[in-house]
């Protein structure tokens, strides 16, 4: 299917400061802030949460550990997909009970996903909070989630399609709005 | 790469690359037998029968395990104690458990080409979990799991597979998938259980162990299947444990780094020496626990996805 670029919402300038930004944020409301987990959602969440984990390492001296989702088991859409969903690692080499867990995705949009993540982190154990960041939030919502830091706020249409790229597996930063053509 | 089969009914028609996406799949699955909450509700609402038409505990508890560890109900048939001595035909039997509508159903039988049987006139997907002396699929795929987790590769190995080779569903199975996957098998054990049509699956044949076993990568020891031999094809238990035994002095002889692999039940002290199945170099239990994570692949990717778009 072909698809059209129709706005280039952010580069790898606007990104990054909207990373140190979020990251104050969650210094700022963390006063433990050794407490504090990253867990990324597959795959671009890892990325974010990796920058992120990395941020506070420079500024606070601290260090965060990042552990990987993959959320396929927990789908709620899973007899509906149209091909099977390859099954990844969820890779959390540390104990998520007790902790403040600061869950990392790139868009927030139906909220399907985030309730997947947190049904998902509960089995793993008791969490103190789980904190939600994404880079953007493009509304649509279906389940009552909201993020607690959010990167950019960006309304779309459902018909949009939101493409988070990131340099460690991209090879650019930039977000973009495009839409498929061809279909209607 | 989808794995797009509705049944699983042996290793002899999988591609190499549907092999490898089921041990992938299970690599990712192995993390979740680990956790505390050992359950992911993929597969929340499926029902699954174990149909166990012979005695098992690995095999049945492992798939009942895997089932439950991914949220599907799970029930087990016992032949003691079904209608099956009363006389019931197998046909009838399935029949009757499939008007109980269930997703999958999960055979072991004492003859082979049973589970191939029962999918012809079933709507539910087939597992084979054993059927005579012809496959037994996941136990072959759990073994390459388990050779993949020590030696990174499997093509270019020697695996050597030893005992009763006529009898064994799980040598053919592994036969077909360690050819699939590049190995080099050679097969060994007494001439009667041991026949030279074997060769015909491009493996190499040994009557001597001691040479065989020879530079060997992975030693797979297979047990004397004394309930499938109605005819003696060996003089005596002693005679067989001096030529066919794996023992220190035989182990010696392998690669350095060679590992140690039984599917179970082992007859210590037949086939293999007590302190060869306890040693560093048995993988024995390893087999076991990646049982379970190989065959919560194989019920996800069979039940998982589009059923209209499963071929087979």
């Amino acid at each position: 299917m072909e698809e059209k670029i129709k706005a280039r919402i952010m580069d790898s300038r606007k990104i990054k400061r909207a990373i140190h930004r979020m990251t104050t944020e969650i210094i700022e409301r963390n006063r433990k802030l050794k407490n504090v987990v990253i867990v990324g959602i597959r795959t671009r969440g890892i990325y974010l949460g990796k920058r992120i984990s990395k941020l506070i390492k420079d500024l606070e001296k601290v260090d965060i550990p990042v552990g990987v989702l993959d959320i396929t088991l927990y789908r709620d859409d899973f007899s509906e997909l149209e091909a099977q969903h390859m099954v990844r690692k969820t890779e959390i080499n540390f104990s998520v009970s007790k902790k403040d867990i600061l869950l990392v995705d790139d868009v927030l949009f139906t909220g399907r996903t985030i309730r997947a993540a947190m049904d998902s982190l509960i089995d793993l154990g008791r969490p103190k909070t789980i904190q939600l960041l994404v880079l953007i939030d493009r509304g649509h919502r279906e389940l009552p989630i909201r993020a607690d830091y959010v990167g950019k706020f960006l309304p779309t249409s459902k018909r949009e399609v939101v493409q988070v790229k990131l340099k460690e597996y991209d090879n650019c930063d930039e977000v973009l709005i495009t839409e498929p053509s061809g279909l209607k | 790469m989808a794995f797009k089969h509705k049944h699983l009914l042996g290793i002899q028609h999988l591609a190499a690359s549907e092999i490898m996406t089921v041990l992938k799949t299970a690599e990712s699955f192995l993390e979740i037998s680990t956790r505390e909450v050992k359950k992911v509700p993929i597969l929340r609402g499926k029902t699954i029968i174990n149909l166990f038409f012979e005695p098992s505990t690995r095999t049945r508890s492992s798939f009942e395990l895997a089932a439950k560890r991914l949220s599907a109900d799970i029930v087990n048939f016992n032949r003691q104690t079904s209608s099956a001595v009363k006389g019931e035909s197998l046909k009838d039997t399935v029949l009757n458990l499939e008007a109980m509508n269930p997703d999958a159903l999960i055979i072991r039988h004492s003859c082979a080409g049973t589970p191939y049987f029962i999918s012809t006139f079933c709507r539910s997907n087939i597992i084979n979990a054993g059927d005579g002396a012809h496959e037994h699929p996941t136990q072959a795929l759990l073994d390459s799991f388990t050779i993949l987790q020590e030696k990174k590769s499997i093509e270019g190995l020697k695996v050597v597979i030893v005992g009763d080779i006529l009898h064994s569903r799980v040598a053919r199975s592994n036969i077909f998938l360690l050819k699939k996957l590049g190995a080099r098998v050679v097969l060994v054990g007494p001439p009667p259980l041991l026949p030279e049509e074997f060769k015909n699956f491009g493996v190499q044949i040994d009557y001597n162990f001691d040479r065989a076993v020879e530079s060997a990568d992975v030693i797979m020891m297979l047990r004397i299947q004394l309930e499938r031999q109605q005819k003696n094809y060996f003089p005596s238990i002693r005679e067989y444990r001096n030529l066919y035994s794996l023992t220190k002095k035989r182990f010696r002889r392998a690669k350095k780094n060679a590992i140690i692999m039984h599917p179970g039940p082992v007859n210590r002290g037949v086939e293999l020496s007590t302190e060869l199945a306890d040693s560093a170099e048995s993988v024995i239990l390893k087999q076991v626990e990646n049982g379970i994570a190989v065959r919560m692949a194989v019920l996800y990717l069979l039940l998982g996805g589009k059923e209209s778009e499963a071929t087979d």
